[in-house]
């Protein structure tokens, strides 16, 4: 396995694995699926089906449990039965008066419409900086980006907050997808290794018909690289519906319809427990959960490909 | 740019000769700055928002911040001393390390164990990888909801699973003892990012080493450790670093288990050291103490790195060195 380019060399180690990763899968031909591989008795063949199905079963319980919950009436939640023994539609029509869900909901689209938006487009064209052009320090510099990934998000935590805080920005959702303009050392790499991997000429014929630098961008890397793009939006979106310490630092003191899901939940669950003055209304709690993992599971649905592909070739935590 | 030499210079004043200087480069002057235009926006962000933020992060942790008039005064090593001083700061350390020291090898064993799984099945392998990693697609915040009632101690559904096979479950979400594990059975849950990856090295891994192992008479568990752990070592050694550090910085199930009521009591176990400088910073609004604390987990974070590339480097086989 070589790297097409000499900056590779002096990564830092512990970005190798990544790297090596990120080529492997990108250089390397589609092996034949490895038939020599299964198990050939009958015995092998059905113990393995079996620890699959008793695996995929412990995955999927929590979910069907979710649904059988999100139906029953208060006193049942509890019940652990799949198959609720009153079922209760209302839930599901309460449960937007019970909760502004739908704000939660709202709120969390454009946030992260916005956040893997900027990122996207931000990130591409820093990759696009360090794949095509050549300029004093540019080792050093993407060296930097992914020295970058190892910082432990703890360390910036209080500085970006006093920044937000004097641009005047506290209490809006700006800090919740603001920094996204300047890319993220991730998808840097990402967008990088995809745009190493178009030919040269490409770009070079292009010049001679007299086109920007710009122009090769937006109208030959750009276009090439929509599936890496669909992986960083897809990536972005995913992490910015989850993201629930930014919401905590930066929206929990306003008001309760500003909120984001994952702060719209944690603050139902609080709501709704009995050691806070609740009820136990924790089927609300449950449907809500359910409809907040959907848009999740229908993004999955189409794009299940970038997904796996992306975290094949990934050095992304959590 | 006073580093640039450009093209033209070569054919001046040197003889063609003359050996060219090895480290001497030649840049296209215009197109080193569409370069750096197109990489300005990663540099303004890493002025502001890394390399700023970090000596701004510095600073405060050497400070006392006064948040409401947005003035600080010199601390000298007050904040660092306090930090030492303060046995909630050793204790939410202990905690994340043991759970970190529980949660990472589980996490790697049970990837790898799927992954390879998923590796022997044919056809169908992409329907249980699907179902595989849906809990991954599971928002943070509906997984803590669900294991919430699932782990709960007299009527939660693991339990009551337990009591099916003779086991008398422990109370998960109250004994100091089980509150660790019931993050770690949440983390497992999620695990499937890991597979991933362990797959992606699983379907690199050339057969005929199998084949030829199999001549030589080694059984499926011998091959998996004399052939499969080596060649995808780094594959191992890259998750177990990644995982180590998120594991370092367990924020979320631990926030929204335990400490999400400010008025609940709960069990001092649960104290990871995410959650305790989040509470620090944002809740007693002592940024002196919180940026204290963040500097000590990034030196400890990068000190077990290091140690794990070390150690790492001379086990792990990278199919490109030669």
């Amino acid at each position: 396995m070589t790297l097409s380019q000499p900056t590779s060399g002096t990564l830092p180690v512990q970005a190798q694995p990544a790297v090596q990763a990120a080529t492997e899968v990108s250089t390397r031909p589609r092996r034949p699926a490895n038939r020599w591989y299964r198990p050939k008795s009958i015995v092998a063949k059905v113990l393995l089906l079996a620890a699959l199905v008793v695996f995929s079963l412990l995955f999927l319980y929590p979910f069907l449990w979710l649904l059988a919950a999100s139906f029953k009436p208060r006193g049942q939640v509890f019940d652990n039965k799949l198959i609720p023994e009153t079922f209760l539609l209302s839930n599901y029509s309460d449960v937007w008066s019970e909760m502004p869900l739908l704000s939660w909901m709202g709120n969390s689209v454009l946030i992260a419409v916005l956040a893997a938006l900027f990122v996207a487009v931000s990130s591409s064209a820093v990759a696009f900086g360090f794949a095509y052009f050549k300029f004093p320090g540019r080792t050093f510099l993407f060296g930097l980006v992914l020295a970058t990934m190892m910082l432990p998000g703890a360390v910036t935590l209080i500085p970006q907050y006093l920044i937000w805080k004097n641009l005047g920005f506290l209490g809006t959702n700006v800090p919740l997808w603001g920094a996204n303009l300047f890319g993220s050392a991730f998808y840097i790499f990402l967008q990088r290794q995809f745009f190493l991997g178009l030919p040269r000429e490409l770009f070079e014929a292009a010049r001679v018909d007299g086109a920007s630098y710009f122009g090769l961008f937006r109208r030959i890397a750009m276009p090439l690289a929509i599936p890496s793009f669909i992986i960083v939006f897809l990536f972005e979106f995913q992490s910015s519906w989850n993201n629930l310490q930014a919401s905590l630092i930066y929206l929990n003191a306003g008001s309760v319809e500003d909120f984001t899901v994952p702060l719209g939940i944690a603050y139902a669950m609080t709501k709704y427990s009995p050691t806070n003055g609740g009820h136990g209304d924790y089927q609300y709690v449950m449907v809500a959960s359910l409809l907040v993992t959907l848009p999740m599971l229908v993004l999955f649905a189409f794009g299940q490909r970038y997904f796996i592909e992306g975290i094949a070739t990934q050095g992304r935590k959590g | 740019m006073a580093t640039l030499v450009r093209h033209d210079t070569a054919t001046g004043a040197t003889s063609p000769k003359a050996p060219r200087p090895l480290r001497t480069r030649t840049y296209n002057r215009r197109e080193a700055i569409a370069g750096y235009l197109f990489i300005s926006p990663w540099i303004i962000g890493f002025l502001i928002f890394t390399l700023g933020a970090m000596v701004y992060s510095l600073y405060i942790s050497f400070s006392y911040y006064n948040l409401a008039k947005n003035t600080t005064r010199p601390a000298g090593l007050d904040n660092y001393r306090a930090m030492i001083d303060d046995p909630k700061v050793i204790l939410s350390l202990k905690n994340t390390l043991f759970y970190a020291i529980m949660a990472v090898p589980l996490e790697i064993c049970f990837a790898l164990l799927l992954a390879a799984l998923l590796n022997r099945v044919g056809r169908g392998a992409g329907a249980f990888r699907t179902l595989f990693y849906l809990p991954k697609m599971t928002p943070s915040v509906a997984t803590a909801a669900v294991f919430f009632l699932l782990l709960n101690g007299n009527t939660g559904a693991i339990n009551k699973g337990l009591g099916l096979l003779g086991i008398d479950g422990p109370q998960w979400l109250i004994d100091p003892a089980w509150v660790k594990p019931s993050i770690v059975l949440m983390t497992l849950w999620g695990v499937s990012g890991t597979m991933v990856i362990f797959l992606a090295a699983l379907k690199n891994v050339p057969r005929e080493l199998y084949e030829v192992a199999s001549l030589d008479g080694a059984g499926p568990v011998r091959q998996f450790f004399t052939i499969t752990v080596p060649m995808i070592s780094s594959a191992i050694f890259f998750n177990v670093i990644v995982l180590t550090i998120a594991a370092l910085q367990v924020f979320d199930q631990a926030y929204l288990l335990f400490w999400r009521d400010q008025t609940n009591a709960s069990p001092e176990s649960s104290l990871f050291y995410g959650v305790y400088l989040f509470q620090q910073a944002f809740r007693t609004f002592d940024f002196g103490f919180a940026a204290a604390m963040a500097w000590l987990l990034f030196v400890i974070i990068m000190a077990i790195t290091a140690v794990q590339i070390r150690f790492g480097n001379r086990f792990v086989y990278y199919e490109g060195d030669r």
